[in-house]
């Protein structure tokens, strides 16, 4: 069992400038800042690496952190400009028993991570939904479609960004009450 | 007036017209579509089941729309759903009716605001016949429903379509 503190050093000791930083003071989890195109080979150190043997990715999520600047666009709606997408990575070691969260922060305008689908297999969904409410492309991803918007819903239109605006109308039916 | 209540002037035939029977045979067997959408679905069933006994009203549900009368259109409707309920809807012979159940099918419940994905109201896309309010509602909700909608077939014509 390592403590965030001692995983942090390794990482930083075996990759350098890929890991960005580290945040104790969270109040959940200590979280390590990850190069949104590098996740994948510190996803896989960390799963084959023997004092760390995180085998388990428990969740992915996508995060809009809504840092840009909020500005209006030519028809006048609310826009985010600027700022980042995230994606955190929930890791457990079933065999060593400790947890650690990673963080990946790529730019709101072309939010590109690296996928991490043929590290943990379980990535697969979590990253398509990911993909499906925030708009995050996550490359080398075999079947990267919307998993829970309809295939054919309008592309641009992610319903998890702080501006996301609802459609008048989808295949004839009104949205809006 | 009930089918029954008519006289008996021979040993074993009862003088009625056709309106009634026919309207007595088609209250009597709704049959639905075996269908179900969120947890309404539950009560739904649970109204089914041995305790409530839906099939006491002729109500018993059928695997394809192609055979079933009636629709139960229990629990939220999403877009993507919507779609499928409305070709459901088409391939059910006519007559055919509607029960919208709970307060999504309704008017779009809890995602009345944020539901971006929810369909606010099933009747946007078909005609609801009867509305029954709850989230969820209870079993006797939805019988009360039924009756509602047993009171509208017993009293349809004919001659215009209601």
């Amino acid at each position: 069992m390592k403590k965030a503190e001692e995983i942090f050093e390794i990482l930083k000791n075996e990759f350098g400038d890929i890991i960005l930083s580290f945040d104790k003071d969270t109040p959940t989890e200590p979280i390590i800042s990850i190069e949104p195109l590098k996740i994948h080979i510190v996803s896989k150190f960390l799963r084959d690496n023997a004092e760390l043997q995180f085998d388990s990715l428990m969740c992915l999520s996508g995060v809009d952190d809504a840092n840009g600047k909020k500005v209006k666009d030519a028809d006048g709606i609310d826009i985010i400009e600027g700022g980042t997408l995230s994606v955190y990575y929930h890791l457990y070691s079933t065999v060593l028993r400790h947890k650690i969260t990673l963080k990946v922060s790529a730019p709101r305008e072309d939010a590109k991570v690296e996928s991490v689908e043929n590290i943990w297999k379980c990535a697969d969904w979590h990253e398509r939904e990911a993909y499906d409410m925030l708009g995050i492309i996550f490359l080398n991803h075999p079947d990267l479609r919307r998993i829970l918007m309809p295939y054919d819903w309008f592309e641009d239109s992610f319903p998890l960004r702080k501006d996301f605006k609802v459609p008048e109308f989808y295949q004839g039916m009104k949205i809006p009450y | 007036m009930g089918l029954l209540d008519k006289e008996f002037s021979d040993g074993n035939i009862v003088v009625a017209n056709v309106e009634d029977l026919l309207n007595w045979a088609r209250l009597s067997s709704v049959w639905q579509l075996g269908f179900g959408l969120a947890c309404c679905a539950i009560e739904m069933m649970a109204t089914s089941a041995s305790h409530y006994d839906f099939d006491r009203f002729g109500l018993i549900p059928r695997n394809t729309p192609r055979q079933a009368d009636a629709i139960i259109i229990s629990g939220t409707v999403t877009l993507k759903m919507a779609i499928r309920i409305k070709r459901l809807y088409e391939q059910i012979p006519d007559p055919k009716y509607i029960i919208s159940m709970g307060s999504c099918a309704n008017c779009g419940g809890p995602y009345w605001e944020h539901g971006y994905h929810v369909l606010k109201g099933v009747d946007r896309i078909i005609p609801v016949d009867v509305y029954v309010p709850g989230c969820p509602p209870r079993p006797e909700a939805l019988l009360e429903g039924l009756l509602k909608l047993q009171e509208k077939i017993r009293n349809e014509s004919l001659r215009k379509k209601s």
